[in-house]
């Protein structure tokens, strides 16, 4: 539009977006390039961000720690259930909350927000010592529990969205042909639920994964941490020659929620409900 | 899928009892809090963890702040009102972690926006490399809280870190720096690390907002004769307003009650110049056992919190009016 300043403007936006893309950046490339280099390389008084040879020692050292490897297992096992049954007890309150003009719909939502805002010290500290008088401080199953509870609401309200954008016409056009109400749930709802099934599964299992006070809180015992306390413990003996394995596993350690973004962008972009109902 | 089912027969017997405006199954006879009995069996497996788990701890949190709870005292908890809150008062050490945490919220929150309002802006234009912007834009958000601390730490390093070595390859420094060590150097440099953290969030809220500013009233400025600038201030501004004061307060919380980030890289430290006043409360409760007084501090927190959601809930209110 304004023609005459126009070039120097596109070059002060190359600018400014470099300075971004550098500052978004470098640190994961810091990451991985410190994952990827020998020791001797990592103490170098110049290091540089490609390494001169790469290698895969420092994954193979990770792993060869105990406590990593254990940990990984402890954690994908802690995620796996707890993002089971979030979903099981899911599924049929979030059918409800769309389906009834009920107070409880409302107080799931009042009670996603309040969650988000809430601070955690508050609820830690009585979470705490219900768990240790029920016998289940440093156990799996009393962090299991804190995680079901901790991811519901989100879930519950991500899957409300889904059974609300399954018309109910499609329930009823089921019932008319006979379905009984089981059929129909199972054969109508199910399978147009299923996207938001997986979605909401991996929402609980990654906030699973990557959560760090609870387990800071409820867990002692070196062999039922998750991965999170174990790499906060790798830090505090932080000699030069472990920064590669420690990067290493922080790397590790990502997997699970960069596969879930990549999934919840697709999911973003693909519509829902590709033509169900003709509307 | 597996779940409590309605049962099939009471379909049959039961009438519905006047229509309702949304369609629902139609079996409702008695209802509790809206729900029929169907409604119920279906809701209490989800409902009752949430009650036991955190609805209860809720309310005992609370309560515990008015308490003397002590960890491992063979002696009741006795109810103590106000004493724990007149304790904070007098307290140097609630009082440096607050003013370290109102430093951190207020500083990583205003950069945060800054930062995310001018990346919004780029990706909304038809940029090169936009694509790649925005894919990075979105990755610390896909990243473990405790990994972003390692990596930052890794970065942080004094021996092994690329900061140092490109500010000495530039010659801005000569010898290397302890950043998260330095009493003075460690709080801007978690501040860098939280706005690195919480930039994802924002720029997608205020690109949301931005893409829904209208084309039309921005060509209709420009054709008269409207400078970019008077543009943004006329047009695009008064568009994003309620979407910039939501993410911000938002923001704002989020960083108050920030923890885990914080204790990776520094637990607090060089000597508290980092203890934001959740790492405070967590040192409280679980190093010293004064369970009373750290939740004490939690409802102070609280309180403050509401302040800012009241403030929030006031701003909204006056941008529906005009």
């Amino acid at each position: 539009m304004e023609r005459t300043t126009s070039s120097a403007v596109t070059g002060l936006k190359y600018l400014a977006l470099c300075a971004y893309l550098v500052f978004l950046a470098f640190p994961l490339l810091w990451l991985l390039s410190t994952a990827l280099k020998t020791p001797q390389e990592i103490a170098q008084i110049n290091p540089t961000i490609i390494p001169n040879d790469i290698t895969f020692a420092n994954f193979r050292a990770a792993f060869d720690e105990q406590p990593i490897a254990r940990s990984l297992v402890n954690t994908a096992f802690v995620a796996s259930v707890s993002a089971t049954l979030t979903v099981l007890l899911s599924i049929p309150a979030a059918y409800v909350m769309a389906r009834y003009r009920s107070v409880v719909s409302r107080a799931v939502i009042v009670w996603v927000l309040l969650s988000q805002i809430f601070p955690w010290v508050l609820v830690i500290i009585p979470l705490f010592l219900l768990l240790r008088d029920a016998g289940l401080y440093d156990s799996r199953l009393g962090l299991i529990i804190v995680y079901v509870v901790w991811s519901m609401p989100f879930a519950l309200w991500m899957l409300r969205s889904y059974v609300a954008s399954i018309p109910y016409e499609l329930e009823e056009a089921a019932a008319m042909d006979g379905a009984t109400k089981v059929r129909a749930l199972r054969s109508v709802v199910a399978p147009l639920l299923a996207p938001g099934v997986v979605a909401a599964g991996l929402f609980a299992f990654v906030s699973a994964w990557n959560e760090f006070l609870f387990a800071l809180v409820l867990i002692r015992d070196p062999d039922l941490q998750t991965i999170s306390l174990t790499l906060v413990k790798f830090i505090g003996a932080e000699g030069v020659a472990r920064l590669g394995p420690l990067a290493a596993a922080s790397l590790v350690a990502t997997i699970p929620s960069l596969i879930f973004f990549a999934f919840m962008q697709r999911r973003l972009t693909g519509g829902l409900l590709g033509g169900a109902v003709k509307s | 899928m597996s779940k409590a089912r309605p049962k099939a027969t009471t379909s049959v017997l039961a009438a519905p009892r006047g229509r309702p405006r949304k369609p629902q199954p139609r079996r409702s006879r008695r209802r509790f809090l809206g729900l029929d009995r169907d409604g119920m069996l279906l809701a209490v497996p989800a409902l009752i963890p949430v009650a036991v788990f955190s609805l209860y701890p809720l309310m005992r949190g609370i309560y515990l702040g008015f308490t003397d709870a002590q960890a491992g005292r063979a002696t009741e908890t006795s109810f103590t009102a106000f004493s724990n809150y007149a304790d904070l008062l007098d307290d140097s050490y609630f009082w440096e972690s607050f003013r370290v945490g109102l430093i951190w919220a207020f500083s990583v929150t205003i950069l945060q926006f800054v930062a995310s309002l001018g990346l919004a802006m780029l990706l909304n234009q038809k940029i090169r490399l936009r694509w790649l912007a925005r894919t990075l834009s979105l990755v610390p958000w896909a990243m473990p809280p405790v990994v972003i601390g390692i990596m930052w730490r890794l970065i942080y390093h004094p021996n092994a870190g690329l900061l140092n070595s490109v500010l000495m390859d530039l010659r801005i420094i000569d010898s290397n720096v302890d950043w998260l060590s330095s009493f003075s150097l460690a709080l801007p440099a978690i501040i860098v690390v939280g706005v690195w953290t919480g930039m994802p969030q924002t720029t997608v809220v205020i690109l949301a907002g931005l893409q829904s500013v209208s084309k039309e009233l921005q060509e209709a400025a420009s054709v008269d004769g409207a400078g970019a600038w008077q543009r943004f201030r006329a047009v695009t501004w008064p568009a994003i307003a309620p979407v910039v004061t939501a993410i911000t307060t938002l923001d704002f919380i989020w960083n108050f009650n920030q923890f885990g980030l914080v204790y990776v890289l520094t637990e607090g430290g060089p000597g508290g110049a980092t203890r934001l006043p959740m790492l405070f409360a967590y040192e409280e409760a679980f190093r010293y056992g004064n369970y009373g007084y750290a939740a004490a501090l939690g409802n102070v927190m609280v309180l403050i919190i509401a302040v800012f959601v009241a403030f929030y809930l006031r701003q909204r209110f006056k941008e529906a009016q005009k």
